[in-house]
């Protein structure tokens, strides 16, 4: 195999040279193949290859042979998803350029395509998420009457599957499908409510910070930097640890204990971005005016320091964002984030694993727990998308 | 030079006094546990005197603080504790043998955790370093925006997303690395590094993204500065003008990145470890969550948080050494 590679890649470091050479006798020593270095010809041979390749392992994923195609199942559906994926994107892009106000219009003349992509992908998660009830086939805790548990997912009845649940249905009786939608609602809106609440405590705290100064900023920022001391994944499940003792305690679900958790960790660096950005704001001359009138401290927070700073807050509540749904899935991969029976992404990968190992002989089966993985990944890769383009933007950066 | 060095020991005071700080934080944290621990393994069937026996065993008996310096004592002399979940506790039973302390437990899977991070560091640093190199050398090409996209999605992915992608193309489909890292003592090492190659894969694609868009941004800073201009005018080759002039110039914040990375490591690590069935401290630690050994818990929240602030305090260290300004003061 590796011996099989070392071999391409000679083969492509000589097809590389003739390519070169070839350019330049084609165009009569054109400047674009003169002074094109090795490298760079080797790069675009090792392009067109790769794009071979993938085109080739595409054709075999649509091969009649069951072997063959079952290999190359997943890069088809790979390949086929990025396609779409791209044209959706450059449709709603084009879409967005001829419909809509000056404003937006002007806005997505601008846009990068994966912007684009991530726009419309939010788009289509906040819809599954407030609409799960009626998209869902199935109620997500509804074990459905008269159907067996554990029906494999793929809906190809040779296996254990049935074409009525595409995905199948877990080991109690429950739509897998109608999961992965409510999965939409409760892991996604389950982290926002996170985020909010990490900058209702980290922005408040720190524009507090920022505005009074003194021992409150010395305290505060010094807590600050020992809770950040502490890696953000392994202080979160050293708390849930302890919160799981006192849930049943007290009565209160271990979703609404990880939440709060969550939410006090990560807005450890949020109040680190509220006090700089707050602290660049204060010492402006319409704070100093704003104080000369009288002006009370809320007033000077909410209305004097919170608009200067939306921007930079704004970027950071996208990327919060990702951090917060990222360790959410981590902590309930690992069995200790959101409980059943709420349906969630991360648990159900943890239960769907060992499917993948299925994937040569029924690569459906295999889809489901990286539907679930992908679904999470998808979200972020997405909101990271629209961060990017943001920040390149505001920051005014052209190269 | 001087200077420096009471830079470098303020520093060393300073992370010193945070891992103190950290750890009273875990150790309070820890104690916030409702109800007594040797009442809840007793159950209900617990005897006062059971309790009181058990107690003094765990040395429960005493008050917060001197139980806080115990406990640091204990671990300045290598002594975690014993595990809760492996105790048998001398006053019930009757004898005192068998039981596994914390450390010995830690020990082995430490060793496996930090193979782990070192196979990894292996390959990501010198893989991202010239990915980064190659994408200022082809800015603003097709080139450098895969790459970008690549990375950034990546970087985004969960770890587990990742681990099951590899696991699907790289052992199910086309069995090249085995899709279990069961590693254990005395293993060749041939074998063992081919065992852990899938979660070394996978924290790379993690960490990768960070330290190649640095390693990018860095030499990409530098190619405006008129000694770049002059290499440019001398006529040296892009490769050699960024190699040779901008790259050396650009370390600082590489290493900065490189060892902030390591420490993010730390971290990606307990997932990774779950997903491969990799016996490493990752795994101890969330199987003890599970089972709320609390000593273990406590062990290796310390033990992560160590190597993290230590790693982000190298991490300082460097950039003070690296920087020529502070290293000769006028």
């Amino acid at each position: 195999m590796i011996l099989w590679l070392v071999a391409a890649l000679v083969v492509l470091a000589a097809l590389a040279w003739g390519f070169r050479f070839a350019g330049q006798t084609a165009t009569g020593n054109a400047p674009k193949f003169r002074d094109m270095s090795y490298g760079v010809a080797y790069g675009y041979v090792l392009g067109l290859a790769v794009l071979a390749w993938l085109v080739w392992a595409y054709m075999q994923g649509r091969s009649e042979d069951q072997a063959i195609a079952n290999k190359f199942f997943f890069l088809r559906i790979a390949i086929e998803g990025f396609v779409i994926f791209a044209i959706a994107a450059w449709i709603f892009r084009f879409f967005g350029r001829t419909v809509g106000t000056v404003w937006s219009k002007k806005m997505f003349r601008s846009m990068p395509l994966t912007a684009s992509f991530g726009i419309l992908t939010i788009i289509i998660y906040a819809i599954f998420a407030i609409f799960a009830a009626i998209i869902a086939p199935y109620g997500q805790e509804q074990i459905v009457p008269g159907v067996a548990a554990n029906i494999i997912p793929g809906g190809d009845p040779a296996l254990g599957g049935d074409p009525e649940f595409p995905l199948g249905t877990d080991q109690i009786g429950r739509d897998i499908m109608s999961r992965l939608i409510y999965g939409a609602q409760n892991t996604v809106g389950i982290a926002f409510a996170t985020t909010v609440l990490a900058f209702l405590l980290g922005g408040t705290l720190g524009f507090l910070a920022a505005t009074l100064g003194g021992w409150l900023d010395q305290l505060l920022s010094r807590a600050v930097d020992v809770l950040m001391a502490i890696p953000s994944l392994i202080f979160a499940l050293l708390l849930m640890t302890i919160a799981s003792v006192w849930a049943p305690e007290l009565g209160i679900p271990l979703t609404v204990f990880m939440v709060v958790i969550i939410a006090v960790i990560d807005s450890t660096r949020v109040f680190r971005l509220a006090r700089a950005v707050g602290q660049n704001i204060v010492v402006m001359d319409y704070i100093e005016a704003a104080k000369l009138r009288g002006e009370g401290l809320g007033y000077l927070v909410f209305k004097e320091i919170l608009p200067n700073a939306t921007a930079p807050l704004l970027a950071e509540f996208g990327l919060r964002f990702c951090f917060v749904f990222l360790t959410i899935a981590a902590l309930s991969f690992l069995g200790v984030g959101i409980q059943p029976p709420l349906a969630d992404w991360g648990t159900m990968v943890r239960d769907l694993g060992g499917f993948v190992n299925f994937a040569q002989f029924a690569p459906m089966a295999a889809t489901a727990p990286l539907l679930a993985a992908g679904a999470i990944a998808l979200l972020t890769v997405a909101v990271n998308f629209v961060v990017d383009w943001m920040l390149h933007k505001s920051s005014g950066l052209k190269e | 030079m001087g200077n420096v060095l009471t830079i470098i020991l303020q520093r060393l005071a300073l992370g010193l006094l945070t891992l103190l700080i950290v750890s009273i934080v875990i150790f309070i944290a820890v104690n916030l546990l409702p109800g007594d621990f040797a009442q809840s393994i007793l159950g209900q069937g617990a005897t006062p005197e059971a309790v009181a026996a058990i107690r003094k065993d765990l040395g429960l008996d005493q008050s917060l603080v001197t139980r806080y310096f115990q406990w640091l004592g204990g671990i300045l002399r290598g002594d975690l504790g014993t595990s809760f979940a492996q105790a048998n506790f001398a006053s019930f039973t009757g004898t005192d043998s068998g039981a596994t302390t914390v450390a010995q437990q830690i020990a082995p899977r430490f060793a496996n955790t930090m193979f782990l991070a070192m196979i990894t560091a292996a390959i990501a640093v010198p893989f991202s370093i010239i990915l980064g190199i190659l994408a200022a050398l082809y800015r603003n090409t097709v080139f450098d925006r895969a790459t970008n996209i690549f990375t950034l999605s990546s970087i985004s992915s969960p770890e587990f997303f990742l681990a099951y992608i590899l696991i699907l193309f790289l052992a199910v489909l086309n069995p090249i690395f085995p899709s279990l890292s069961n590693i254990f003592d005395g293993m060749p090492f041939g074998e063992r590094v081919e065992k852990s190659m899938l979660p070394a894969l996978t924290l790379t694609l993690v960490v990768t993204a960070h330290m190649m868009r640095m390693t990018r941004a860095a030499i990409i800073n530098l190619l405006a500065s008129p000694y770049i201009e002059m290499a440019r005018l001398k006529g040296l080759s892009p490769m050699r003008v960024i190699v040779k002039h901008a790259l050396p110039n650009a370390l600082a914040p590489i290493i900065n990145v490189i060892a902030l990375n390591l420490a993010y490591l730390i971290t990606g690590v307990v997932v990774v470890e779950v997903v491969f069935v990799y016996p490493g401290i990752g795994q101890l630690f969330v199987d003890s969550v599970k089972i709320r050994d609390i000593p273990v818990v406590q062990a290796c929240s310390l033990i992560f948080a160590t190597a993290f602030i230590l790693l982000n305090l190298t991490a300082d260290i460097m950039s003070i050494l690296s920087n020529p300004r502070l290293r000769h003061p006028k």
